[in-house]
């Protein structure tokens, strides 16, 4: 027999192991259950963390006191901070990770996590009574008693996997597939849908010849995701290569065409358009003759590798014969085929922003069962949910953020708000407030509202103060210390920007747009000397230079967001009665009773609902 | 919602029909400030609330209208903030003019039943109007809407296409480097990214251009009437606007003199530019009469120049025409000629003496021989301007700003393209540009962008 919980989680990947996080940090009693406990959060598709949108993602969840970020710098093999060319709010950091370490890092983590346990079985039915969560039955047909479910099922849900002709259930190549609970919710009144995701084939790097290849090498000056003193940045790194299609290897592909799942009609599912399989590729850019491949070593040790950029669901004699006609892997020698899988989701806007479904009473969705793609973005929905679930059994306020705090508000609202046809991926385009949303103050942004919760411990908080005070201390000494020209004007005439006459305040040089911070603490003994007896740090510098370089475009987005702030507080109670105000257009009455928005703020963000709508809602609500 | 947050708004208060006075209510924080900097006359600034002044709306320092500015200082007003009514006439070419400044000033346009809307959150009504104030929001919303689709015809409506499609695509472009930075595709360089803005402004700048023209269709054709005393400019005039006495607006009757007539001739209608000047009797001392015309031709598309047929000369004609040349042509402006009082004389007489001048009209204003020629002339120059035949025209003042605005934020990123700065800033003036076109088009999202994006690139591993 086993214990009543506070929380189960349903599933262990990147959503599952984050919601039981969330919950244990917050003194909820969890029990993880999961079918396979070797594949705890496993890297299912690349074995890669983060990358643009998503870096910023792994940051805030490292910030909110999730474990991702810590697990990724821990099993990290590279690190690249992607787009430096571009302004600091397209910053990404990413990194290649050691797939095992991956996994057994995470499962040490959560073992070491006081408040979680684990059940190796299957769910497969819900104990629902009037409309409140009771618990979960298993497939051994064990009962388990609890206040609530989280269920981060990814692909499980009636996987079926596509490889060519042969179609197989399963929820991940060599996995069983999960049964009976999509039924179940749908008697509920859940609606449902189908998703389709691929994966490349892998291969045996002993095989492949890398000098014909571009390597692609890991930062020079590494950095790394957790803000927190558990981790340090690489001291060694592997490298990545990439190699380029060509027109045989697209013959060759095309050969197999009528037996894709893809194109014969075997597949009616959506799959992520930004993630599409190499056959697609060919199919819909014809006219180009070569695709990259990106070939990402799987480990430290392994000699697996896995073929970015090559995912398809043809036949496996087909992907064989294809993938040999790359350059490098002429003599290729292949682990397993590529492939697609479907899989159940369910329309995230059947969600409140709690990721608590409006159906059932203490039953989350977190990850792929929403739509989603992504390790980032089921890690950090899991983390929500779990969070949410705790403080809902602990009778407090949910733990909700707006679209100006985090990428995962923004998220989050737009799944629930206007929803997703397609396995929807983060993109920093998807954020209004880009540039407040940066990877560098994702703990300002955070860490404060996850230390009082108890998400974070002083540390953090420490940290961060000292961050904050370096340039508060960089401000005040640039504002009053001078520059001499005879230091200075050797470094002005370099970077080709006009040189001193005379004695200027240091904080004058600081928004010359052809100089960093750097370039003026060398043309400055005094500068150098403060920094010095400061113990000023790069973030530090990094931080004030931002704000202060950027301060126009940063006050801009503030202030837009502050607009939008006065429809944020303004709430829609939950019984209101759309069809009863006459004066709502038709369209906007009927979509906010499906949605039923919890803000004036979200309600303006459903597509349909015009301005006039609002200000209809605000008369009402209002005053 | 605290009102000291909001936006100025303003709009027309009274009906939008020709009218003997017209109202525009402006309403918010800075509802004093931004009056007072188009107002010539006291300090609004200083003047205590519910008082009335006296003064002139200028552009640039050029009469736009007499005017009377009732100040309501919050929370004694309607809606409770700050308000100002302005009194102006009625002529629907003054208010648009009065309109466009107040925007240009940081006004912008009330939404559908806005200013109801503040005085209910104001608490100026009861809780129980909550269900007529809701009412009137959505009847003058569908009414705008209507009125905007009306206008959203052809040409138009086709123009605003390519300018949405070509905005998404520069749009996508920048996206495109930020998002997909490390995909195997062709990213645009930054001379490119120039040209395509520019070539966006231009389509915009095309529009915003096509309002102005649009509206001397929709708001009258400003004509000025010009000449030596007693060429007989006035009985002219008022032969005109007798024959449309019916469908003519004036003003007179008002406390103040008219500055304007209007009539209706052929379906189009005509504005009379300074008829309180030409009215006045006071001798005027300049010899060809032509150096009020000069002043006043910035804001005329056609120039009436009147001479006595029994006094003047085709030489001191060819003057004229070399005076006026210049700015006529700066401006675009038409000039007419017209011979008066050709009852005192041999008409083929006349005609043999000025064969050089060929558009010339003769007539006699007193007999009212010929004036209706010179009507039929008026509006033959108007409908063989090129932009009336176009029906790719901006009318509604709504699209014009939302236009205008829209361009503004183009420029911003123009100019952040010139300075070298990174794409991610560049991006938040684009978006700026895409919501302003948005409020014409339809907001314009993520979605699109990224749809745009995926179905022209190759992306993803």
């Amino acid at each position: 027999m086993i214990d009543s919980y506070d929380v189960v989680v349903v599933g262990a990947g990147h959503a599952g192991c984050e919601a039981a996080v969330g919950a244990a940090k917050l003194g909820a009693k969890v029990l993880m259950v999961t079918m396979d406990m070797t594949r705890t959060a496993q890297l299912s598709c690349n074995p890669a963390m983060g990358g643009v949108a998503k870096g910023q993602i792994l940051r805030e969840i490292d910030a909110l006191g999730g474990y991702s970020a810590i697990v990724a710098d821990k099993s990290a093999i590279q690190f690249r901070m992607l787009n430096r060319s571009k302004g600091p709010a397209m910053w990404s950091p990413r990194t290649q990770n050691d797939r095992s370490m991956f996994n057994n890092i995470w499962r040490l983590m959560l073992e070491q996590t006081p408040n979680v346990d684990f059940w190796q079985d299957m769910v497969n039915a819900l104990i629902v009574e009037n409309g409140k969560i009771k618990g979960v039955k298993t497939g051994l047909g064990i009962e388990i008693s609890c206040k609530s479910v989280i269920v981060s099922s990814g692909t499980f849900l009636n996987g079926l996997i596509h490889i060519g002709d042969k179609q197989m259930g399963g929820g991940r190549s060599g996995e069983k597939a999960s049964y009976g609970m999509t039924e179940q919710l749908e008697e509920f009144g859940f609606q449902s849908g189908r998703m389709k995701t691929g994966t490349p084939p892998r291969v045996d790097g002993r095989s492949l010849d890398y000098s014909v290849m571009e390597e692609q090498e890991g930062d020079e000056e590494p950095g790394k995701f957790s803000f927190s003193d558990d981790t340090s940045p690489l001291s060694k790194q592997r490298s990545c290569h990439i190699t380029y299609t060509n027109s045989t290897v697209h013959d060759i592909l095309r050969e197999g065409f009528d037996r894709s799942p893809m194109f014969n009609g075997t597949i009616q599912s959506i799959g992520p358009r930004y993630c599409p399989s190499i056959e697609d590729k060919i199919h819909r850019f014809a006219d180009r003759n070569r695709h990259q491949v990106f070939v990402e070593p799987e480990g430290w040790e392994t000699v697996e590798v896995y073929v970015n950029g090559f995912s398809t669901s043809l036949p496996e004699e087909i992907q064989f014969k294809a993938i040999r006609e790359i350059k490098g892997f002429e003599k290729a020698k292949i682990f397993r085929p590529g492939y697609a899988i479907e899989y159940d989701y369910f329309p995230p806007t059947q969600l409140k922003y709690t990721l608590e479904t409006k159906l059932v009473d203490g039953l989350y969705f977190a990850g792929q069962i929403n739509g989603t793609t992504g390790y980032e973005e089921a890690g950090c929905q899991g983390l929500m949910a779990g969070i949410n679930a705790a403080l809902k059994i602990q009778e407090k306020e949910p733990f909700i953020l707006s679209r100006d705090e985090a990428y995962i508000g923004v998220l989050i609202d737009d799944l629930i708000t206007k929803g997703t046809e397609e396995p929807y991926r983060m993109f920093t385009s998807r954020a209004e407030y880009r540039i407040l949303l940066r990877q560098d103050n994702a703990d300002e942004r955070l860490s404060r509202k996850a230390h009082e919760m108890g998400l974070v411990d002083e540390n953090r908080i420490r940290n961060l103060d000292s961050k904050l005070e370096g340039k508060q201390k960089l401000q005040s000494f640039l504002e009053k210390e001078s520059a001499v020209p005879d230091e200075i004007n050797p470094i002005l005439e370099e970077k080709n920007t006009s040189k001193l006459n005379q004695k200027v305040k240091l904080i004058s040089l600081v928004n010359r747009p052809e100089l960093q911070l750097n370039d003026i603490i060398d043309g400055s003994e005094s500068f150098k000397d403060f920094i010095d007896r400061e113990n000023i740090n790069k973030e530090q510098i990094q931080l004030f230079e931002i704000e202060s370089k950027y301060a126009g475009y940063i006050e801009k987005e503030k202030e837009m967001a502050d607009k939008m702030k006065r429809l944020e507080n303004i709430k829609i109670p939950g019984n209101i009665d759309y069809n009863k105000l006459s004066s709502l257009s038709a369209e906007a009455a009927e979509k906010m009773t499906n949605i039923k928005p919890e803000t004036l703020s979200q309600a303006s963000r459903i597509s349909g609902v015009s301005p006039a709508d609002i200000s209809v809602l605000l008369v009402h609500l209002g005053r | 919602m605290h009102s000291n947050t909001e936006d100025t708004i303003c709009a027309l208060a009274s009906g939008s029909g020709p009218a003997a006075i017209s109202v525009i209510r402006i309403s918010g924080p800075k509802a004093i400030e931004i009056c007072n900097t188009i107002f010539k006359g006291k300090d609004l600034n200083k003047v205590d609330s519910h008082t009335i002044h006296f003064g002139t709306i200028r552009e640039d320092d050029v009469l736009v209208d007499e005017v009377l500015v009732s100040v309501f200082k919050g929370p004694n007003s309607y809606t409770g903030e700050d308000v100002i009514e302005l009194s102006c006439h009625g002529s629907p070419y003054i208010r648009q003019k009065i309109i466009n400044l107040l925007l240009d000033h940081g006004a912008r346009s009330a939404n559908a039943g806005e200013f109801t809307l503040r005085a209910f959150m104001n608490k100026k009504m009861d809780l129980s109007q909550a269900e007529a104030v809701a009412d009137l929001i959505s009847s003058e919303s569908e009414a705008s809407h209507k009125l905007a689709m009306q206008q959203m015809r052809g040409g138009f409506s086709s123009e605003i296409g390519k300018l949405r499609e070509e905005l998404i695509n520069f749009a996508s472009l920048i996206e495109l480097e930020l998002d997909f930075s490390e995909e195997d595709v062709e990213f645009a360089d930054r001379s490119e990214l120039k040209d395509l803005i520019l070539k966006v402004h231009k389509l915009a700048q095309g529009l915003i251009e096509s309002f102005k023209v649009g509206n001397v269709l929709k708001n009258g054709v400003p004509v000025v009437i010009a000449g030596k005393p007693n060429a007989g400019k006035s009985t002219l005039l008022n032969q005109i606007l007798k024959e449309e006495r019916a469908i003519v607006s004036s003003v007179e009757g008002t406390t103040r003199d008219t500055i304007e007539d209007e009539a209706v001739l052929n379906g189009v209608i005509f504005r009379f530019i300074d008829t309180a000047g030409i009215r006045e009797t006071q001798d005027e001392v300049e010899a060809i009469g032509v150096k009020k015309t000069l002043e006043q031709i910035e804001t005329a598309a056609i120039v009436v120049y009147m001479f006595d047929v029994n006094t003047f000369t085709p030489s001191t004609l060819r003057d004229v025409i070399k005076e006026l040349e210049e700015p006529l042509s700066r401006n675009g402006a038409k000039l007419l000629l017209v011979g008066n009082k050709i009852d005192q004389q041999d008409e083929e007489t006349v005609r043999a003496q000025y064969k050089d001048f060929d558009d010339m009209i003769l007539i006699s204003a007193k007999d009212n021989q010929n004036v209706e020629k010179l009507s039929n002339k008026l509006v033959d120059l108007i409908e063989t301007q090129e932009v009336s035949s176009s029906d790719v025209m901006v009318t509604n003042s709504r699209h014009y700003e939302a236009l205008t605005k829209a361009d503004a934020s183009l420029m911003n990123a123009l100019k952040g393209l010139e300075t070298g700065i990174t794409g991610d800033f560049i991006a938040t003036d684009i978006r700026q540009s895409l919501h302003y076109l948005g409020e014409i088009t339809g907001q314009i999202t993520t979605d699109d962008l990224l749809g745009n994006i995926f179905s022209n690139f190759c992306i993803g591993k």
